[in-house]
């Protein structure tokens, strides 16, 4: 194992945007807390905006990409191993990026305080203040584990507790949105294992774009199997996905009084039916999939970069479907009546981000991304090489 | 070290003396009348609801500081709906604000403890530990709720509010609290309709129960059980 070099300059490159972007954020959240939300696009109708989106994905993500880690530990893939120290620090920077844009976005960010020391354990969101803490705690045990050898011992069994954990949390996140009874998009105890599933599409995504980032900036071989290991892996997961996503709303056209909500998310709902179809089915899933499968393509890196990047852009608009479309969908107070009032009842909620909100949501890729460069530079996060021979020895390109 | 005693003593003494007007003045104020013997409740006759009269909703405006402008980013804690029924066209006009559940979503959900309903049934926001998260608003069914979007000027003192912070009605608890009943109730007695009664639903004798009982009432969203205190006549 060693650091890369940290002077190149790729690395100061993207380190710069990085820190730039984040000095965005941090503008965006001083103009937030000195003239309110009314500067965001977010409304009484539309509460969470992109700031959530982005927050949540990133949340999803950072559980999802100690996929490679667990792969490796509770599950016992001795080819997984080299890869896992690189995938729990990206769990850390990604939780914390996701954690930072929804800890800005509050109304009164100056309060956080509050929300770490007064529970209301009936809350979901309480316990997840638990389940995000808790799993910078035993991450970063098992990060120890990894790159400590004095303590390499105990790191499948804390492996083990991180593959738990990240389910338990992943669960919450899920679980968020699921009891939600009154809107009527969500309200579906499939949300918890679906987030699960999609946790680990959005992770493996981003550890190969990071995998193959990290390799090409430090002069690191990296065998086409390898790629094509993982990518084959991540392909399963964008089908088990699919799967959930169709599931989902096949059990919400089902029932009578939800089909208003599928139609309007599915077909009629301009920029929601476009993300759904065209971003996250098409574009985040369809195309992936090809790309990681086709055996003209996989394992390629040009194509394997495309396949990650496209599914992380259509993870992005699936958030965006799901936290924004189910809003600009009106409460049904009245079932069988047509509803106005001069609180926007009964029309569809319209909803565009401003710059300070996307600042801030951008913000969280910057804290991540700043944060995983970082931990290249100074931890010693993937061995010196990646070969396929290094790896799996005797095993060749496959 | 007896002087040092004494003056420890008489140190203690003027710290209470300073403390005690918080303790015990304005303790009682906010603690006075509030026991889960009442539960505060308020019927609304949609047959005596005027389409196009909102005097309800000008009284909570003035009551509460609120501005009365209508914009997405505007708080808006009653609102008058208009209702026409798909299958026959009858159209109906009613007033739709927080209904103080008896089993509220929003302090379900809210991570701080910052919703919470108190004894009496009212529903309410702590205005010092909301973190403006709106987990509330994403969780009531009633579109009841408000996320004040701007700084805010010119505050009622009885009623706080603060920018970033959720809030929505409150049955006008600063008026209950002193025996008074909601200005929403006040004014439209006061345009003669006298669509809102105010009162308490555990008591039996009350005039909310007993209209409750010979007219009945209903919730809105009754399937989601989650036994309101603003009930509806005629919906």
């Amino acid at each position: 194992m060693r650091e890369i070099e940290g002077r190149s300059r790729g690395w100061w490159a993207l380190f710069a945007l990085g820190a730039a972007v984040l000095l965005g954020m941090l503008l965006a959240w001083h103009a937030m807390e000195t003239r309110g939300h009314i500067i965001t696009g977010m409304t009484n109708q539309v509460v969470w905006g992109l700031p959530h989106v982005v927050a949540v994905f990133l949340i999803l993500a950072a559980s999802g990409v100690l996929n490679v880690a667990s792969v490796a530990s509770a599950f016992g893939k001795r080819f997984y191993k080299p890869l896992a120290p690189l995938s729990g620090w990206l769990a850390v920077v990604l939780l914390a990026g996701g954690l930072a844009v929804l800890g800005l976005d509050l109304g009164r960010s100056d309060r956080l305080i509050v929300a770490l020391t007064h529970f209301n354990f009936k809350s979901i969101f309480a316990w997840n203040m638990f389940l995000y803490s808790g799993f910078f705690a035993i991450v970063g045990v098992y990060l120890w584990t990894m790159l400590d050898r004095t303590v390499g011992g105990y790191s499948s069994a804390a492996g083990r507790v991180a593959f738990v954990w990240r389910l338990v949390l992943t669960t919450g996140t899920g679980s968020i949105f699921g009891f939600l009874i009154a809107r009527e998009a969500y309200a579906s105890a499939l949300l918890a294992p679906m987030f699960i599933v999609l946790s680990i599409a959005y992770g493996m995504a981003i550890y190969l774009l990071a995998l193959i980032g990290v390799c090409a900036g430090s002069g690191r071989a990296l065998g086409r199997g390898v790629i094509e290991r993982i990518g084959r892996l991540l392909g399963w997961f964008v089908l088990a996905a699919l799967y959930f996503v169709a599931v989902f709303h096949l059990t919400n056209l089902y029932l009578a009084k939800q089909i208003g909500v599928e139609r309007f998310l599915l077909v009629d709902g301009g920029i929601y039916s476009w993300l759904f179809w065209v971003g996250q089915v098409l574009l985040g899933s369809v195309v992936p999939l090809v790309l990681l499968w086709l055996p003209a393509t996989r394992g390629k890196r040009g194509a394997t970069v495309t396949a990650a990047a496209l599914i992380v852009l259509g993870g992005l608009a699936q958030m965006y479907v799901t936290i924004i479309g189910a809003q600009a969908w009106p409460l049904d107070l009245f079932p069988g009546y047509q509803m106005r009032s001069s609180f926007f009842d009964g029309v569809i909620h319209p909803y565009a981000p401003s710059l300070p909100e996307a600042a801030l949501a951008l913000g969280g890729f910057a804290i991540a991304l700043l944060g995983a460069l970082l931990g290249v530079k100074f931890l010693r996060l993937l061995p010196e090489s990646l070969s396929d021979e290094a790896l799996e020895p005797g095993a060749g390109a496959n | 070290m007896n002087n040092r005693r004494a003056f420890l003593g008489k140190a203690a003494a003027l710290g209470g003396i300073a403390v005690a007007p918080g303790l015990f003045l304005f303790e009682p104020a906010r603690a006075k009348g509030v026991t889960s013997k009442v539960r505060w409740g308020m019927l609304v006759d949609t047959t005596r609801c005027a389409e196009g009269c909102d005097a309800c909703v000008a009284a909570c405006n003035k009551e509460n500081g609120l501005s009365g402008r209508t914009g997405p980013d505007d708080s808006q804690w009653i609102r008058k709906v208009e209702l026409k029924e798909k299958a026959t066209g009858r159209t109906l006009s009613l007033p739709v604000m927080c209904q103080h559940c008896a089993e509220p979503p929003c302090v379900d959900v809210c991570p701080t403890g910052a919703s919470f309903k108190r004894a009496d049934g009212i529903v309410l926001v702590d205005r010092h530990i909301c973190i403006g998260c709106r987990y509330c608003m994403m969780a009531c069914p009633y579109k009841a709720r408000s996320f004040v979007h701007r700084p805010l000027h010119d505050q009622k003192p009885d009623v706080p509010r603060g920018q970033g912070c959720v809030e929505s009605c409150t049955l006008c608890v600063q008026r209950v609290d002193r025996g008074g009943e909601p200005a929403c109730v006040e004014a439209c007695r006061a345009e003669g309709r006298n669509a809102l009664l105010f009162g308490d639903l555990n008591d039996p004798a009350s005039a909310i129960s007993r209209r409750m009982r010979e007219a009945g009432a209903k919730q809105i969203r009754a399937d989601l059980q989650l036994n309101t205190g603003v009930r509806y006549q005629g919906i």
